[in-house]
């Protein structure tokens, strides 16, 4: 009974926390920019391939494979977690066992994979420690980041441990108690033979501490990932499921430059479309309340892996670009400036803003928009819409495009063509063709 | 061989005021008209589409900006009025096929004018020739340039834009050559650096021009030969074979102009 008691409150105090976060975080949407979600039956079915079969993270196919088998057995041994919670709420024990022939799978593989799970963790510690992988360093990189990334990846070590503790100690006291047990354990059971010189009342408290240790563990790992770059945990499933299923090709189409462009081509539809008066918004991006839900969405669902600044052609050859911190930097300035926006709304100014404080204009125009970041992305974050906006801000708000840029645009509008050459020579190319034979 | 034909490039205005609405509109692109290089490109992609005898015809000038560039460097403005303006020329001639050379046009024609009301069927010329070797028309000759070896360079707009990795490389296998891949190359291919706008402008401040470090990696293949099928990517590429001291050794050009060249068109 007090077991249950001090459960429901670690579990209650657990929750709290976690809905104080989770209404911080629908403030910050709220200040973001809508995006209608269309197509769900095509988002389920790319939400199945690129997240749930991992697709993208085999572009590197060892590594890719050892975080493919994290991601499946945290399925797995989750569907344990929850059966942990019920136990705890009602007293119970291994509540979800009635699952059958369901339960011993899910159970047998929990248990292997906590074994690899930590193998693969060490390997993973090895490389971000010991190994000099380039993707991991960067001028975004600091020193916060790294150690992030080793907390979450000790916790992660410590729950497999908890676990596979559990198992081998549940194993140990069935059978002292000489009763049956639930569940197969194919690593479990050896590892159970190392404590078996143990008396009863020591077996007993294993089982317990490794117990508690393990859910107390979940429940302030669950706290600490939307505060951490690992909110990827929760956030790149739905991540995937918001993406773009547009061709990478496609830049959306800005529909209240359309009404405008419109009505410049045919001034006599001026008088028919003028009634509806909508407010101004700003063209593009200058701060992060004019980032789309989305864009803050991969902002979040990002876990800074990098492989889309190493296949960035701009960042391989040194240029002042990387995409990785674009979406740090969305995310950052969300924390700085959301507090301000909540309490003063949308008049909140520090005098600062995302573009020049956080990302510099050298930056927005080193791109070739070559779409090698999204493409290498695993969890399909579109990092050059986010460009693409706040191009759009500099120029259409702006006039502050790089000087070359200014002289193709008025180029296009004079003669057609980003070229200085009159439209009246486009046929210039044909001229004495000749050919050799025809067949 | 003997007697060179002239050839008449039809113009969409003159055929549709015959009553004739051409299959095809071959869209030449800024480029494909202004750039002395890819001049060529268009020339040998009509000499092909002669020799096909391919019922098209183009927009001359009335042709005019895509627009691609302007989205790209953030004009969306530009990029609107110049899409609507074609949209409306398109129209006019009841334009139902697009074919070009140009991978950023064939990207912006095929995904993003739906959106203002054009819907084309968008053909790249080396989708086309694909298609044309298929049916049995388009054979090009295998002996040609025999013993060389080729590399194809994909276009960040075919490739990842429009997952367009097979047709090039089929035609580039009609030609009989030893084909070989670059360490990065398909969906993982380096940009040649000239998109989003960089053609147009110097890049910025870094420690090497990205059409270098793209035009080192053809040439560490090996190849006497790269072919590409973009504006973009022959500019930059042909760039970086003359900063490299490499353009006697190694020759760039578009797969249309090699197709062109194996019939001796």
């Amino acid at each position: 009974m007090i077991k249950q008691i001090v459960f429901i409150i670690s579990l209650l105090l657990t929750l709290g926390v976690f809905a104080f976060t989770l209404r911080n975080l629908i403030l910050k949407f709220k200040l973001t920019r809508p995006k209608p979600v269309r197509n769900i039956g095509k988002r389920l079915l790319i939400t199945l391939k690129v997240a749930l079969l991992q697709t993208k993270i085999f572009r590197k196919p060892i590594i890719g494979l050892m975080h493919a088998l994290v991601f499946w057995g945290f399925l797995v041994i989750l569907i344990g977690s929850v059966e942990m919670l019920v136990d705890g709420i009602f007293g119970l024990e291994h509540s979800f066992r009635f699952l059958g022939k369901f339960y011993d799978v899910i159970i047998a593989s929990g248990d292997v994979f906590a074994l690899l799970i930590r193998g693969f963790i060490i390997a993973f510690l090895f490389r971000r420690i010991f190994m000099h992988i380039k993707r991991f360093s960067g001028t975004e990189m600091k020193k916060w980041s790294h150690q992030d990334a080793n907390i979450a990846l000790a916790m992660i070590f410590f729950l497999m441990m908890t676990l596979t503790g559990m198992n081998s100690f549940y194993l140990l006291e069935a059978g002292v108690h000489g009763h049956e047990y639930t569940g197969v354990f194919p690593v479990s059971k050896y590892i159970s033979v190392l404590f078996s010189g143990l008396s009863p009342r020591a077996i007993h408290l294993g089982y317990e501490i490794n117990w508690w240790a393990h859910i107390l563990t979940i429940f302030v790992f669950a706290n600490y990932l939307p505060y951490s770059k690992h909110f990827h945990v929760f956030l790149s499933v739905p991540g995937v499921f918001f993406s773009k299923l547009e061709p990478p090709g496609k830049i959306d189409t800005m529909e209240s430059i359309t009404k405008e462009v419109k009505l410049m081509l045919n001034p006599e539809t001026a008088f028919a479309a003028s009634d509806d008066e909508e407010v101004a918004e700003r063209f593009g991006v200058l701060d992060v309340e004019d980032v789309s839900w989305m864009s803050y969405f991969d902002a979040l669902s990002c876990t800074q892996c990098g492989r889309c600044t190493a296949a960035c052609p701009a960042n391989i050859t040194g240029k002042n670009l990387s995409p990785r911190k674009l979406m740090m930097d969305v995310r950052a300035r969300m924390n700085e400036k959301a507090p301000g926006l909540i309490k003063d709304g949308q008049d909140y100014s520090d005098n600062k803003s995302l573009i020049r404080d956080y990302i510099s204009e050298e930056e927005i125009w080193a791109c070739t928009l070559c779409n090698a970041c999204a493409q290498e992305c695993p969890v399909n974050i579109d990092q050059p819409s986010l460009i693409i906006q706040m191009r759009r801000f500099l120029v259409m708000e702006e006039s502050s495009a790089p000087a070359e840029l200014n002289s193709i645009f008025s180029n296009i509008e004079n003669n057609g063509a980003p070229w200085q050459f009159s439209q009246e020579d486009r046929m210039n190319w044909a001229e004495d063709l000749t050919m050799n034979s025809l067949k | 061989m003997e007697n060179k034909l002239r050839i008449e490039v039809p113009l969409m205005a003159d055929r549709v005021s015959q009553g004739k609405f051409p299959e095809y509109l071959f869209w030449v692109g800024s480029a494909g008209a202004f750039d002395d290089r890819y001049k060529q490109v268009s020339r040998a992609f009509v000499k092909i589409l002669q020799y096909l005898e391919i019922d098209y015809a183009v927009l001359g000038t009335e042709e005019s900006s895509s627009g691609d560039v302007a989205r790209r460097t953030g004009n969306e403005m530009l990029f609107q009025m110049q899409a609507l303006m074609n949209i409306d020329i398109f129209n006019t001639y009841e334009v139902k096929k697009i074919l070009t050379c140009d991978p950023h046009a064939y990207n912006t024609f095929k995904n993003e004018y739906p959106d203002l009301g054009g819907n084309y069927e968008v053909i790249h010329h080396t989708q086309f020739l694909y298609d044309q070797i298929k049916k049995g028309s388009l054979k090009a000759n295998p002996s040609f340039l025999n013993g060389k070896k080729l590399v194809y360079h994909d276009p960040c707009y075919l490739g990842r834009a429009n997952g367009e990795y097979k047709a090039p490389r089929k035609v580039l296998d009609s030609l009989g050559m030893k084909r070989v891949e670059m360490p990065r190359n398909k969906s993982f291919a380096l940009c040649c650096g000239a998109g989003g706008g960089q053609m147009f402008k110097e890049a910025e401040k870094g420690d090497k021009e990205i059409f270098i470090e793209r035009t080192e990696e053809a040439i560490s293949t090996g190849a006497d030969i790269i072919a590409s099928a973009c504006p973009y990517c022959m500019v930059m590429l042909t760039d970086g074979l003359k900063y490299k001291n490499y353009d006697d050794k190694i020759k760039n050009y578009d797969i249309a102009e090699l197709i062109a060249m194996s019939l001796d068109l």
